[in-house]
């Protein structure tokens, strides 16, 4: 059985905190063999649960940290978001494909996370705010999906078939 | 560096705002917000935003686009979007947005379709 590699940064409740938290997780997938548009996916689902922790969470407060935590299982790439805010419950988010909140300008970000990963859930935060918790599978070995192959328009949750 | 980059240019009445880069949260996102209130404070109600080399945006970018369209559209103009990069137009049809915005794959067109 593979052994859990495990990567912890503590960021600071900042625009540019965006910018790594993105750059570090698609580097981390890049090198687990993610092809170019999973790593676009995990990047931009990574991005979002940042903003979404700078700003809903945290409020833009710089006293306030947010904590990014990456797990790689032999079979999962693992990402946790913590911000220090007050929590909130993905019952309470509006649906941004709903017709009265299409020209809403914000609330795509969970959306977005949730259809660029595998899995993903709200905790509880240990920080005392919210914990966005989302995974994604490894590629197999010489699956589509592994040589920068893979077809962009098939099924973002769809599982990685073997070759 | 900045991460995204706005030039305009006229074509009769319509203003054409050929963008580069990334429209993402920070300067990204406040520059195309400056570009769009700039053009509706300066009278112009009719534009086009051309996405040709726009290769990402995120859910900021998104949330701006939408805000210039609502803008525009509050003054009685149309902003309308053309050449959609795949990144861009595949976010487009994810978030039901394409039922939103005008799209267009060349200029001419685009142009034609102001009333």
């Amino acid at each position: 059985m593979a052994e859990t590699k495990h990567l912890e940064v503590t960021l600071d409740t900042h625009v540019e905190s965006v910018n790594l938290a993105e750059e570090m997780c698609v580097r981390v997938a890049e090198a687990s063999g993610f092809n170019e548009d999973e790593c676009y996916r995990i990047g931009m689902a990574v991005r979002e649960g940042v903003i979404n922790a700078f700003h809903y969470g945290n409020q833009e407060k710089p006293e306030k940290k947010i904590h990014l935590a990456i797990d790689l299982t032999g079979e999962r790439m693992i990402i946790h978001v913590m911000d220090e805010g007050k929590g909130f419950r993905l019952t309470d988010v509006p649906d941004p494909l709903a017709q009265e909140n299409l020209l809403s300008t914000s609330g795509r970000g969970i959306f977005l996370m949730k259809a660029f990963m595998d899995e993903f859930d709200v905790l509880p935060g240990r920080t005392g705010g919210a914990e966005i918790v989302m995974a994604k599978r490894l590629p197999m070995l010489g699956s589509p999906s592994s040589n920068g192959n893979g077809n962009a328009s098939s099924s973002d949750a769809a599982p990685h078939q073997e070759a | 560096m900045p991460t995204l980059f706005a030039t305009t240019r006229q074509d009769g009445v319509i203003t054409i705002v050929d963008l580069s880069g990334r429209i993402s949260l920070g300067e990204g996102s406040a520059l195309l917000r400056k570009t769009v209130r700039d053009l509706l404070d300066d009278g112009h109600t009719r534009i086009i935003l051309n996405l040709g080399d726009v290769n990402y945006i995120d859910s900021s970018g998104i949330g701006e686009l939408v805000s210039g369209f609502t803008a525009v559209r509050n003054r009685g103009g149309e902003l309308k979007l053309l050449s959609l990069t795949k990144k861009v137009n595949d976010l487009l049809q994810l978030t039901k947005l394409f039922t939103v915005f005008d799209v267009y794959n060349d200029e001419t067109t685009a142009v034609g379709s102001f009333k």
